[in-house]
């Protein structure tokens, strides 16, 4: 059992994209204002803070759940996966990221980072998605640039590429 | 001009975005993730939960004894640090960044917490105690135009607070003269695309110099700085605006950060610290901006060949509660083009602006065009329906013959090239008509509900900045004549000669870094990869003017001239250099590949880095009255943009695009939705300067298009509630929502730029809803349709009279539905075992009513027959602590009594009254109840779906407190009193 | 849009959480997958003083068949029953419902009890639950007490839990032969609150049909197995009976319509 007072803050740590972290957090403190505020992180993003948008999207011990409606203090001692994770620190994108822009997936890219989470963790359990399943999928996340169809275009394009490698 | 631009040409390829790498590794930074100064501090708002009121006092004592918090400001406070904002009509409107005096919409922010942070601040918002007097309202435009209506600003006396009429060509005589007049009443909703990042202002005031240093996700236009300017009292050049290179989209919206941006530089002032804030979605969607609901009266003279004559405009904008400028923009800025697509000469138009208790109006992506086009394009179908033809016959019709171009339209608009015939034959056939039609009429054999509909649009860009002086009349006008739009690009080449580009047209992720490196590259022989451009903007540093910003898709046909010009200028001057050296002359050398060369003889080159740089490191030897260094400004008005002639035609934009749209629908029957079967839109849109990013455009206004036919809209109660506070209730279409467009384009270039380029990003806004509408009308045969074409909406339309219930049922047909509506209307009825004299005393007993009263934590008698008490008040986990009045009245002991008042906490606010009556019978008092309450605030906002239940559930519990408060607790089998047992017949819960 | 301060208890078992509600009291509030509670508190509509997460006890983290039961625990996620692969055949309804619940995002996080718990009366979960005749089991320092699904949920985000209680785990009856199950629901965008969400159970003798977002709680007919026009009266009288109500996105008549409409076509396809 873990008790935490309120009004104060409380240490926490956990593996933020592979690195140990550590901070200090109230408990109704927000993980995505402890990753953008204390951590400094820009690549996850607030769109609605009610779990509607998913611009949030992060993965929790490789589950892919809304940073805003999670706890800061709930992720002591658990592994937090941002779209900082993807690439490479040299800037090298992985498959989905260069289709993202080879299908101009992406306009103002503040949704980006939740939907490539989301898609990271998707990908893995159904790696061969129909396109009705796909869009499915993608309807715990508002984008409002694109209208879906890069977004549709890329995906399918990785999902063919991934079988002709497997 | 490179002559090998045909073969080397990055222009009008679907070049890949540079903007994409730092956005996909999420190492971008938005506006909420620029570095802030240590000691920053953040703002909340307490926002009104009332529709309209006057605002009695505040109390913010207890909110600044809270540890963190530095400041709080009201109205009041800032009456005296600032002036009211300047708008664009000469009328006693005063608008502050918070109210004054009156509260005039749910979601007005009525005081400002400054604190350590964002938390803090919002606690504080919960202890600012706010006294409101409950004001009329009035939320319907057309009711707000009735004489006695309530009235929003009783300096101007009333809601209507602009009124023109103008008249092109003779439309009397073309009615006069007409074989039949075709009308319609065409209503616009109000919706916005809202952006998924919201408003961030981050504002630092230093008294040393006086200046404000804001940093913000603002958008432009930049009309708007020296509003903010002169509200804040200091020159233009001390309020340094400075805007990130990348914003979380825009659509127009991020135009009204400005209110925000001098409220935050007054805090900064006050606290003595940089403070920040960032807008939450709540806030967004209640207070951000919406575009305006427009009630349009629209007619057509037709001859009986479908020839159109005439049109006449009625058209009721409603701007909400306050005019903000560039407020009413979105009723004159499609001015010019008021017949459309069409060859109509003679016009005749009334624009009134209306205001109304709710968020004040913005620019949105197709500002104005929406409302105008759907009026438009549903009267053609109608037009059509009524004389037999087939709708795009008629369209077709009535097209502005190709071969007249430029073409002068009725209201001034001069179109500067098109081929609208070539353009919808070709959609016809390369999009599959014939067979669309096939699969209607196969639909329709099987009895579906299958309909076809059509539309077409011109798509201004860039805006005359002179439109809105059109709402002045000509004489005033002529006082000081207003035309043209100012854009500005800088190419850098420095020591090393390498390219840098910075522009004025704050993107939102539209491409524009990628455009402009693609203008830059062809004119220099480069590629886009050498080409850095920054696309952040500093009024202290950079070119700007007031036509600076991104909207009315501005971009295509200015900043990106503007950067060509300076590029241009570039060239040349590396040309001049280049020229010596190699000993040919400026205008026979070629840029290519990172060289420049002779153009008969390309053995005869130098690399374009040396030379550039050679005007850094050896300014002494460049040619005679060279300026050292390279760094050159392109600087763009367009000459066709010229103010409002004295017959009031105005050219409103530049350029004009084409669409041409048809679609298939089908219809559930059984639940009225909308199933989008086919799409096609063609767009003629000039010169593509990136196809991919083209197409981008056109999916992304297709897909809010299909929001604003389908789901979306701004949701208010009689009251003035706002009902549309989440994402939940303001349904953002998804990927499974949204179809598959198929897009078609044919290019004619605009003669009046070099680049040959329109817009493109707002054609589908304008297109789309009245295309699908058009289809629901066919599929429906009915004659009008509102948007949004919900499946509760459709269905009404469909469905016959409903099965009545069966006799004896204890439910009957409501006797007014009320969709829409928020009053919520409840009854019960209840045995209590105690003589009504008992009853009755306990409802007039303080003590006694506050053990009755829910969650009751005080309760004060303050009159005769009026209560004050603190109440918690709550269903399930969702619970708040109101304060509450009670007033009694028309009493009858102990038969009758009305409770009437109201609540009022952080949760939101709620008025209403019931009738309760008791009645001896055998075992006690027989008690039945009535009531009605309305619910304003964030309760509302974000829970109006469980608003309903909630107040049965609240009410209910009320009386079962009173049931045993006079000793009726009369044990039942499950444990649960006699009264949860009646309750759960009821099915009201315990 | 930030939640009022809370203390904040991470419970290791069910032992520790029903003791920090012991000692919370009625400001104490479980925290499960928080789909719902964490929006609820960022808009500060809830002002719980202690929030005791329970999303890390393991074993409360099960599926377990017990006799003709499928017994889910209270920390077990949305997704997981999804993706158990014996979820189609023994309680087919859920698995046809599951898919409407929220999203892919949300199901990975939110729980089938907190969903119970929460009792939104639209909710797919609580209607399968009532549709089924199945059980919430309750759990307090004091004990451990069953309540049928009718009885645990009251109405509009109410239930008979007390509030020194947690909903320990949920009991779906398993599929019985000879009855077929049908699931559907009106929302305007993929994942939505459902309009009207309809449920059915139909054997040879029996029809059961739930209908949620009408009423304020889930509400089940149950009929002997008609059909035509006997069936189209009954599904209209029990549209008249659960009323419903206007709200920006639907009119009350409409989910009557619903009610009839989509009622007809889930008992078809269920009978089929």
């Amino acid at each position: 059992m873990t008790e935490l007072g309120r009004n104060a803050r409380h240490n926490i740590s956990f593996i933020l994209n592979g690195e140990s972290v550590s901070g200090s957090a109230e408990p109704r403190m927000l993980l995505t204002d402890f990753l953008n505020y204390e951590l400094g992180l820009t690549g996850n993003h607030v769109g609605c803070e009610h779990g509607v948008c998913g611009a949030c999207t992060l993965l929790i011990d490789g589950n892919p759940e809304r940073g805003c409606l999670t706890f800061a203090v709930q992720v002591d001692g658990r592994d937090v996966k941002t779209v900082e994770s993807i690439a490479g620190r040299e800037g090298n994108l992985n498959d989905l990221q260069l289709a993202f822009r080879k299908h101009h997936a992406l306009q103002c890219g503040y949704c980006t980072p939740g939907i490539l989470m989301s898609l990271t963790a998707y990908l893995e359990d159904t790696p061969d998605p129909s396109e009705e399943e796909l869009r499915d999928m993608l309807s715990g996340h508002i984008c409002r640039c694109t209208g879906y169809v890069g977004m549709v275009n890329a995906v399918m394009d990785v999902v063919e590429q991934r079988k002709a490698k497997a | 001009m490179a002559d090998q631009a045909d073969t080397k040409s990055f222009v009008g390829q679907p070049v890949e975005r540079v903007e994409d790498g730092i956005l996909l590794t999420g190492r971008a930074r938005f506006s909420d993730h620029q570095p802030t100064v240590t000691g920053t501090l953040h703002a909340a708002m307490l926002r009104s939960p009332h529709a309209h009121a006057e605002i009695v006092s505040i109390d913010k004592s207890r909110a600044l004894a809270l540890p963190g918090v530095s400041a709080v400001l009201t109205g009041q406070d800032l009456t005296e640090m600032a002036s009211a904002f300047l708008i664009v009509i000469k009328q006693p409107m005063q608008h502050y960044s918070l109210a004054v005096g009156k509260a005039r919409y749910v979601g007005e922010p009525v005081a400002v917490v400054v604190a350590t942070d964002r938390y803090i601040a919002e606690d504080a918002l919960d202890l600012i105690d706010v006294e409101y007097r409950v004001l009329e309202v009035v939320v319907d435009p057309q009711a707000a135009t009735v004489s006695g209506a309530p009235v929003l600003y009783e300096e101007v006396g009333d809601n209507v607070v602009s009124t023109r009429e103008f008249s092109y060509g003779d439309p009397d005589k073309a009615f006069a003269e007409a074989d039949k007049i075709v009308s319609l009443t065409a209503p616009y909703p109000r919706n916005s695309q809202t952006p998924m990042e919201g408003f961030v202002v981050n504002a630092d005031y230093s008294p040393d110099t006086d200046s404000y240093d804001v940093a913000s996700n603002y958008q432009g236009p930049f009309t708007s700085h020296p509003v903010m300017a002169l509200a804040l009292g200091v020159p233009s050049s001390r309020l340094r605006m400075r805007v990130p290179a990348f914003s979380g989209g825009g659509f127009g919206v991020k135009v009204q950060i400005f209110p925000y941006v001098v409220l935050m530089c007054l805090c900064s002032k006050v606290a003595g610290h940089p403070v920040k804030w960032v807008e939450d979605r709540l806030e967004h969607l209640s207070a951000a901006a919406a575009a305006p609901n427009r009630v349009t009266e629209i007619e057509a003279a037709v001859k009986s060949d479908g020839t159109v004559t005439a049109f006449r405009f009625d058209q009721l904008d409603d701007y909400g509660a306050y005019l903000r400028a560039p407020m009413p923009g979105p009723l004159y800025r499609m001015h010019g083009t008021l017949t459309g697509a069409y060859y109509i000469k003679n016009l005749a138009v009334r624009n009134r602006v209306v205001m109304t208790n709710k968020c004040p109006s913005g620019m949105i992506r197709g500002f104005g065009g929406p409302q105008m086009y759907f009026a438009i394009e549903r009267l053609m179908h109608r037009v059509a329906v009524e004389l037999g033809l087939d709708p795009l016959e008629l369209i077709k019709k009535n097209l502005v013959p190709a071969g007249s171009f430029p073409y002068r339209a009725a209201a001034g608009a001069l179109f500067d090239s098109g081929d609208y015939q070539t353009a919808v034959e070709k959609a016809v056939n390369e999009g599959g008509l014939d067979e669309l039609k096939n699969r209607r009429d196969a639909a329709r054999a099987d009895g579906k509900l299958y309909g076809i509909g059509y539309s077409v649009v011109v798509e201004p860009a860039q805006s005359n900045m002179g439109y809105l002086s059109n709402i002045l009349p000509a004489e005033e006008r002529r006082k000081n004549p207003k035309g043209g739009a100012v854009s500005n690009a800088t190419v850098n080449v420095d020591p090393l000669g390498t390219v840098s580009v910075t522009a004025d047209s704050l993107p939102q992720g539209q491409g524009h870094a990628t455009v402009l490196s693609q203008i830059v590259a062809d004119e220099l022989g480069l590629t886009p990869a050498d080409v850095s451009v920054n696309m952040e903007l500093d009024t202290q540093k950079d070119a700007w003017s007031i036509a600076t910003g991104n909207y009315s898709a501005r971009f295509s046909s200015s900043t990106t001239v503007a950067a060509h010009k300076a590029a241009v200028k570039v060239r040349d001057k590396v040309a001049r250099i280049a020229s010596a050296t190699l000993n040919v002359p400026a205008d026979r050398l070629e840029f290519a590949d990172g060289k420049i060369f002779a153009a008969d003889n390309p053995e005869n080159s130098l690399k374009f880095y040396r030379v550039a740089g050679s005007a850094h490191w050896t300014p002494g030897s460049l040619p005679d009255e060279m300026d050292p260094g390279i760094r050159e400004t392109g600087t763009w008005s367009p000459p066709q943009l010229e103010p409002p002639n004295d017959e009031d035609q105005i050219n409103t934009s530049l350029t004009y695009g084409f669409v041409f749209d048809y679609c298939g629908v089908e219809i559930d029957p059984d639940t009225g939705q909308v199933h989008v079967d086919k799409y096609i839109t063609m767009h003629d849109s000039g010169k593509l300067l990136n196809p991919m990013l083209a197409d981008g455009q056109v999916y992304g206004a297709f897909s809010w298009a299909i929001g604003c036919a389908l789901f979306e809209e701004f949701a208010y109660g009689d009251d003035g509630s706002f009902l549309s506070g989440t994402f939940a209730d303001y349904l953002c279409p998804t990927a499974p929502e949204v179809p598959r467009p198929q897009i078609l384009h044919i290019e004619t270039p605009t003669t009046f730029t070099p680049l040959g380029a329109k817009g493109i990003g707002e054609g589908n806004v304008m297109s789309t809803p009245a295309c699908l509408a058009n289809a629901v009308c066919d599929a429906l045969d009915i004659k009008t349709v509102s948007l949004p074409m919900s499946p509760s909406k459709i269905s009404a339309l469909i469905q016959a009279e409903e099965k009545p219930p069966p006799a004896g049922a204890a439910r009957q047909p409501d006797a007014a539905p009320s969709e829409g509506g928020r009053v919520i209307k409840g009854s019960g009825e209840t045995t209590v075992p105690a003589p009504p004299d008992e009853v009755w005393r306990t409802l007039l007993d303080p003590d006694k009513l506050a053990a009755v009263i829910p969650g009751c934590h005080s309760l004060d008698k303050v009159g005769d027959d009026s209560y004050r008490a603190e109440v918690s008040l709550g269903v399930g986990v969702v619970r708040g602590r109101f304060r509450a009045s009670v007033d009694m009245s028309d009493m009858d002991p102990p038969n009758f009594v009305r409770l009437s008042g109201g609540v009022q906490g952080p949760l939101g606010a709620s008025k209403g009254a019931g009738n309760v009556r008791l009645k001896a019978v055998e075992g006690g008092t027989f008690v039945t109840y009535d009531y009605e309450v309305e619910i304003s605030g964030k309760v509302a906002a974000v829970g109006g779906r469980m608003l309903e239940g909630a107040s049965r559930i609240v009410i209910g519990k009320f009386f079962e407190r009173l049931v045993s408060q006079v000793g009726g607790k009369a044990p039942s089998p499950t444990g649960e009193t006699l009264w949860q047992h009646i309750l759960r017949a009821f099915g009201i819960g315990r | 849009m930030k939640p009022k301060a809370f203390d904040y208890l991470r419970a290791a078992s069910a032992d520790e959480a029903v003791a920090g509600l012991a000692k919370g009291g009625d400001g104490a509030r479980i925290l499960a997958g928080g789909m719902s509670l964490v929006p609820i508190l960022n808009f500060r509509l809830a002002d719980p003083e202690l929030l005791i997460d329970i999303s890390q006890v393991k074993d409360l983290d099960y599926i377990r068949v017990d006799g003709n039961m499928v017994q889910i625990g209270a920390s077990t996620r949305q997704a997981k029953v999804m993706a158990w692969p014996e979820l189609a055949e023994r309680v087919p309804l859920l698995s046809k419902a599951l898919p409407h619940v929220g999203h892919y995002q949300t199901r990975s996080r939110g729980t089938v009890c907190g969903s119970l718990a929460h009792a939104d009366p639209s909710s797919e979960i609580p209607l399968c639950l009532a549709t089924l005749g199945g059980e919430v089991v309750l759990k307090s320092a004091s004990g451990e007490r069953r309540l049928g699904a009718d009885d645990f949920q009251t109405g509009m985000l109410s239930t008979a839990k007390r509030d020194d209680e947690m909903v320990l785990a949920a009991r779906f009856p398993v599929a019985e032969n000879g009855t077929g199950y049908a699931f559907d629901e009106m929302a305007q965008r993929r994942g939505d609150f459902a309009i009207v969400a309809v449920a059915a159970a139909v054997s040879g003798s029996k029809i059961r049909l739930g209908v949620g977002g009408v009423a304020d709680k889930p509400t089940v007919a149950e009929w002997g197995n008609i059909a035509g026009d006997e069936l189209d009266d009954a599904l209209n009288a029990f549209a008249w009976d659960l009323g419903g109500y206007d709200d920006v996105h639907a009119a009350a008549r409409y989910r009557r319509e619903l009610v009839r409409r989509l009622g007809r076509r889930i008992i078809e396809e269920a009978r089929a």
